[in-house]
């Protein structure tokens, strides 16, 4: 059988997919706490932007992260925070198959036909990450972009479609 | 020895991240090659949603947002099966859907199309698939609407569809066409799937799921990545 086709998220997918995030009156079966920070101490934030080939801010991107190792899902919009920043709380995953600890990431938004899928990985892993066969795939000058910054309260991830800094992306 | 492995995307019938006739991907789609990875466990899990209970009405877009009467427009039930490429069913899967009201008008803030809400249609709703792969729903026909990307433009009626299956490699993000829409020759968003794709998109007018003096029913059934046997790596 062939594969059904892609298609994009579109502008509108809000109400559907990240209701009580944007404030809708329907039960959202995911949102951006993979743990609940409250009551994990180990518990870290995690944020960023999503900027387009112009370097303007996307403001109506859907952003997933799976963390394989602690098996816990998250889902954001880029479309309530004034500064359109996606968030997520959880905790920085173990290793699997041997690799540095990273999660896994869906980008969706209008005016993608097709999902994209990248990785984040953390500044503060440095020697896992020098041994990542993933990251070792990656050409240097691109390993970055796929490495979230430490800062003080968190971790900070901007993915930019386009460009200079153009966020590696995977074929999976 | 042999082991299992996720297929690709099949690119033959998926859109590309460019397709300027959709205008938004000019500056949205990857410039740089997608580096392509071998799957590890991080691509061969993802989210399980069988433990979720569902809402009693969440499989109703006619009932689920009722404030003080009956959704407006033509009533239909969908239904159909999620597979896999081998044609093997998928059960416990979740499939999130959101759509335009029978006026062609979102619920969303964003929307500002001069069509009239519903107050008694929401316009989203989940199924799981049960243990057969089959799903079915109630909800009201979208209608067309306008949008900016050229000079007249309209998209055709249509239901957002968002699919997990086993793994994330299977994630599918999609829309649902219906029969016979003379919007689809001209919907760059359509016509961004390669030909041998697009009639995948179209659902069809199903009689025998279609409820005597109450709903016209469709089929439209999802096939998601599947696995093959490739020759085991050995050393």
């Amino acid at each position: 059988m062939l594969q059904t086709p892609s298609q994009t998220v579109g502008p509108y997918f809000a109400y559907g997919l990240t209701p009580e995030q944007y404030l809708y009156d329907f039960k959202s079966l995911v949102g951006n706490q993979l743990v609940n920070p409250l009551d994990e101490p180990e518990a870290i934030t995690i944020s960023g932007q999503v900027y387009d080939g112009n370097g303007n801010l996307i403001p109506d991107a859907m952003i997933e992260v799976w963390d394989a190792y602690n098996r816990r899902f998250g889902r954001f919009g880029t479309g309530t925070d004034a500064q359109n920043r996606f968030v997520f709380h959880t905790v920085k995953p173990g290793s699997v198959d041997g690799q540095a600890p990273h999660l896994s990431v869906i980008v969706f938004m209008r005016g993608q036909l097709i999902h994209a899928y990248t990785r984040l990985y953390f500044s503060d892993e440095a020697a896992a990450n020098a041994q990542d066969t993933v990251l070792n795939q990656v050409p240097a000058e691109r390993r970055s972009t796929l490495i979230a910054r430490q800062t003080g309260g968190g971790y900070v991830f901007d993915i930019h479609m386009q460009g200079e800094y153009e966020t590696v992306f995977f074929d999976i | 020895m042999s082991q299992l492995v996720y297929n690709a995307f099949d690119r033959d019938v998926h859109p590309p991240y460019l397709s300027p006739d959709y205008k938004s991907t000019v500056l949205r789609a990857p410039s740089k090659p997608l580096v392509v990875i071998k799957h590890s466990l991080s691509e061969l899990t993802g989210p399980v949603f069988g433990d979720i209970h569902l809402g009693a009405l969440d499989h109703d877009l006619t009932k689920n947002a009722r404030k003080n009467g009956e959704p407006l427009g033509e009533r239909i039930v969908v239904h159909g099966y999620v597979y896999d490429e081998n044609g093997r069913t998928i059960p416990n899967t979740l499939v999130e859907i959101w759509q335009a009201n029978a006026a062609g008008r979102y619920v969303h803030k964003v929307d500002q199309h001069d069509a009239p809400l519903d107050p008694n249609f929401l316009g989203t709703g989940r199924v799981m698939t049960d243990a057969n792969g089959y799903y079915k729903f109630y909800t009201i026909k979208p209608g067309a609407y306008p949008w900016g990307n050229h000079y007249n433009a309209w998209r055709p009626n249509h239901i957002h569809f968002s699919l997990f299956g086993p793994n994330i490699t299977t994630r599918l993000v999609t829309q649902m066409y219906f029969p016979g829409d003379p919007l689809l020759q001209y919907d760059p968003i359509f016509l961004g799937v390669p030909p041998k794709g697009r009639d995948l998109l179209i659902s069809g007018f199903d009689l025998g799921i279609t409820e005597p003096d109450f709903a016209l029913g469709y089929r439209f059934d999802f096939v998601l990545r599947g696995q093959k046997a490739t020759p085991f790596e050995t050393v």
